[in-house]
């Protein structure tokens, strides 16, 4: 028997006693996401609790297994019942599932989410399936198959998992085959724009040399979007596996990853996760015996969008300011310190080991038509169900916004996809199926896989001047295009929004952001304008209110809006004049007050404070100052 | 400072890394170590640290307040709660109050969209913050 052979026993029967455990087993979701919700103060509260109930129990920290909107999330698996999911759990909610679940062996149906059994009898009444949930449902998890399932923190866990598989059979295979099993499953870049991951390897493989990097890219910088770091957090071993298959793959001897400093907690994980590949011989010279040698590095990148291009990664690598390069040569050929060097996108490199373990042809089941596989997005924005999902290539996008995610509370306007590089599609797309060409020919890309869902409440215009305004705060100034093209588009949007631009400002928008796209040196520039020429051509009405009419539908634009206190429904509780920073209300006790427009700095506080007071009421509205019929409304 | 580093152009980025978190934010004089560590210019480190976000110049305050400007927060107030963060503080994003209490920045995404709009005090996130309850967080930082 192999010494893989064996650490895979070891591991499998591991992993045997953990679910087969006589003790209970909690599970914890401690992802960053679910860090922020409060699992760090639920995991106290449940020692505590534990302890006083004076029972034993094993505590395993797992990963993000997807829907935000739950979390934090514990599941509890007791000997010979399925395990069960809790969701917003509170410290109230950890006594109850202590004293009843975990004490009384009753599961809590009134406040479980879903179980996790598989039809085998025991299953409590009243709970539903985890994986039926309608989030879960139409999901396929090939990337995220472990996240939440495993603890990151112990390569054990992973080896039980079919963990490693794939690149002790890549291992075994030559370099050219592995690239050849790549190109028949059709992977294409999971970082945005789409190229066949086999033909980049294939020019890096035949590039003369013998130093060649692989290199993984971890620099999410996209907001609103957390695939990646979701996935280093919750199995980083996935990653690292696909990074060692890359790079046997094209003949790299070191690696990197390059991963934002803002993600702490996926850098510690990494990092645990080396030591234990070193320590199982899958680092380092002769890996698994095959005669391969390969190391890998960390390096923390220090905030610039613009690094997620791969010239720009390498400079920043290299020590220098991220600012791109033109291509060609492309960095397959020079790269890294001017050597052959492929730079993969973390969901690209976590497919591999799915790839290679089951096959090209299983992975083409996956998918459409020349889209084959799955694709992570966060889905985040005025949506009901927030998280990380995992869908096939195809689907469309009514299915992932209403099916996977609620639908919105108010009417659905628009989605952003792609983040700030994408376009912003409005309700006529909600029935194309997602991928590249698709995508693309809406003028959107498909990009990390950031979906922003908009509502009637989200003002387009203003959500163009956002991204516009951040790509123009990121862009590294090296070409012009990008770096004052960029200034006057921004500039225009912001005469729009304040109520001061003109009919020709639209006609300006246009010619200025098809000429910074066409005249950029990398991607930031080339798709910065998408958001706007997107939303002038699905939204062209809102632009034509705010220019014409000076009216913001959305009631978002500040200076359009005005704010009044509505006589008949004012108390005179004065709460509002006392948050008022400029003394714009006055008025006496009991009595309606008075708003000053030429005072008031439109800061939200009263309408906060009239809202959310019980003694207050809905007296203070804001209005779009350019609304028609606006005087009779108010 | 300089263990663990051979000295070339390679090690600045982790270099700028490590003073930041030992000092907490980038001085001349430390520009000036670098540099000479380094064998180059002035100019070439502060020209790269100036490029990162991460790098600051100025001296932190004892609490450091990030509000964040991600997409969710964005579309949920985050930019009239930033505004209202620094008529509190009197100081805009980058600097420190002169009582060096708190210091500002500005944020592109801490990764809680789910709880927007956010502001971050120290190792504190505040999730589903309004302007009105802005007052009562930042008085529990002395």
């Amino acid at each position: 028997m192999s010494e893989f052979e064996q650490m895979r026993r070891r591991a499998i029967e591991k992993w045997r006693l953990l679910q087969a455990s006589k003790l209970p087993v909690i599970f914890i979701g401690m992802a960053s996401c679910g860090k922020a919700a409060g699992a760090g103060e639920v995991l106290q509260v449940l020692k505590a609790r534990l302890k006083d109930a004076r029972v034993k129990a094993r505590i395993v920290e797992v990963g993000c297994i997807g829907p935000c909107y739950l979390e934090p999330l514990l599941d509890v698996k007791l000997p010979g019942q399925p395990r069960v999911s809790y969701s917003n759990v509170n410290p109230d909610k950890v006594k109850r599932i202590v004293e009843s679940h975990i004490v009384k062996r009753e599961p809590q149906k009134l406040i479980a989410a879903g179980h996790f059994g598989n039809g085998d009898g025991s299953i409590p009444a009243g709970i539903p399936r985890f994986f039926d949930l309608p989030m879960l449902k139409p999901q396929v998890r090939v990337v995220l198959r472990n996240c939440g399932f495993i603890d990151p923190g112990d390569i054990d866990h992973y080896l039980a998992n079919e963990g490693y598989l794939g690149a002790v059979k890549a291992l075994a295979m030559t370099p050219a085959d592995v690239i050849s099993e790549v190109r028949e499953a059709g992977l294409r870049g999971r970082g945005g724009a789409g190229f066949p991951t086999f033909k980049k390897w294939e020019v890096c493989r035949n590039a003369p040399g013998k130093v060649k990097y692989m290199i993984c890219n971890a620099d999410e910088g996209d907001p609103g979007a957390f695939m990646n770091r979701s996935l280093l957090e919750g199995d980083p071993h996935a990653v690292l596996e696909g990074l060692l298959i890359a790079a046997y793959a094209i003949g790299a001897s070191h690696g990197y990853i390059y991963i934002r400093a803002e993600y702490p907690l996926a850098i510690a994980r990494l990092k645990q996760a080396l030591v234990q590949m070193r320590h199982y011989g899958f680092l380092g010279n002769n890996i698994q015996g095959s005669g391969f040698n390969f190391d890998i590095t960390i390096k923390e990148g220090a905030g610039a969008f613009v690094c997620g291009e791969e010239t720009a990664l390498i400079a920043s690598i290299e020590g220098k300011r991220g600012m791109p390069k033109s291509r060609p040569p492309f960095p397959a050929v020079s790269g890294l310190h001017g050597k052959p060097t492929i730079i993969n996108n973390v969901e690209t490199l976590g497919t591999l080991p799915n790839i290679l373990r089951n096959g090209a042809s299983w992975y083409r089941q996956l998918g459409c038509e020349g889209n084959p596989g799955t694709k992570t997005f966060s889905l985040v924005g005025k949506v009901r169900r927030t998280g990380l999902i995992e869908v096939p290539l195809g689907m469309t996008l009514r299915q992932i916004i209403f099916d996977i995610g609620g639908g919105t509370r108010k009417p659905f306007k628009a989605v952003q996809t792609g983040g700030p590089s994408g376009g912003c599609l409005s309700d006529e797309f909600l029935d194309t199926p997602i991928n590249y060409e698709s995508l693309t020919a809406a003028g959107s890309i498909m990009g990390s896989g950031g979906l922003i869902i908009m509502d009637e409440d989200t003002c387009v215009v203003d959500i163009a001047r956002y991204f516009l305004d951040f790509t123009q705060k990121e862009s590294c100034g090296k070409c012009s295009p990008c770096r004052v093209g960029s200034r006057h588009m921004v500039e225009i949007l912001e005469r729009i929004t304040k109520g001061e631009g003109q009919p020709e400002d639209l006609i300006r928008l246009q010619v200025l952001g098809e000429t910074v796209k066409r005249g950029s040196l990398c991607g930031l520039g080339q798709t910065a304008p998408n958001p706007v020429l997107t939303t002038l051509r699905y939204f062209r009405q809102e632009y034509l209110s705010h220019v014409k009419d000076k009216h913001c539908p959305a009631t978002v634009c500040r200076e359009l809006l005005e704010y009044r206190v509505v006589p008949g429904k004012c108390t005179g509780c004065q709460r509002c004049v006392s948050v008022c920073p400029t003394g714009a209300i006055t008025g006496p006790r009991a009595e309606p007050h008075n708003l000053d427009p030429s005072k008031c700095i439109k800061c939200r506080a009263c309408y906060e404070i009239c809202r959310y007071d019980a003694i207050a009421g809905d007296a203070i509205i804001i209005r779009s100052k350019g609304q028609p019929q606006y005087e009779q409304q108010a | 400072m300089f263990a663990g580093f051979s000295g070339e152009q390679g090690d600045l980025i982790p270099l700028l890394q490590k003073v930041q978190a030992d000092v907490g934010y980038i001085s001349e004089e430390a520009i000036e170590a670098i540099s000479g560590f380094l064998r180059c210019s002035d100019n070439q480190v502060f020209g790269v640290a100036s490029f990162y976000s991460q790098f600051r110049f100025v001296q932190p305050g004892r609490h450091s307040v990030k509000v964040c400007l991600g997409t969710a927060c964005h579309v949920k107030g985050g930019q009239v709660l930033c505004e209202a963060v620094e008529r509190e503080l009197g100081v805009v994003p980058g600097q420190t109050t002169s009582d060096l209490r708190f210091d500002l920045q500005r944020v592109a995404c801490l990764g809680c969209c789910a709880l927007a709009p956010v502001i971050q005090v120290n190792d504190d996130v505040h999730s589903r913050m309004a302007v009105i309850r802005l007052k009562g967080v930042l008085n529990k930082y002395e």
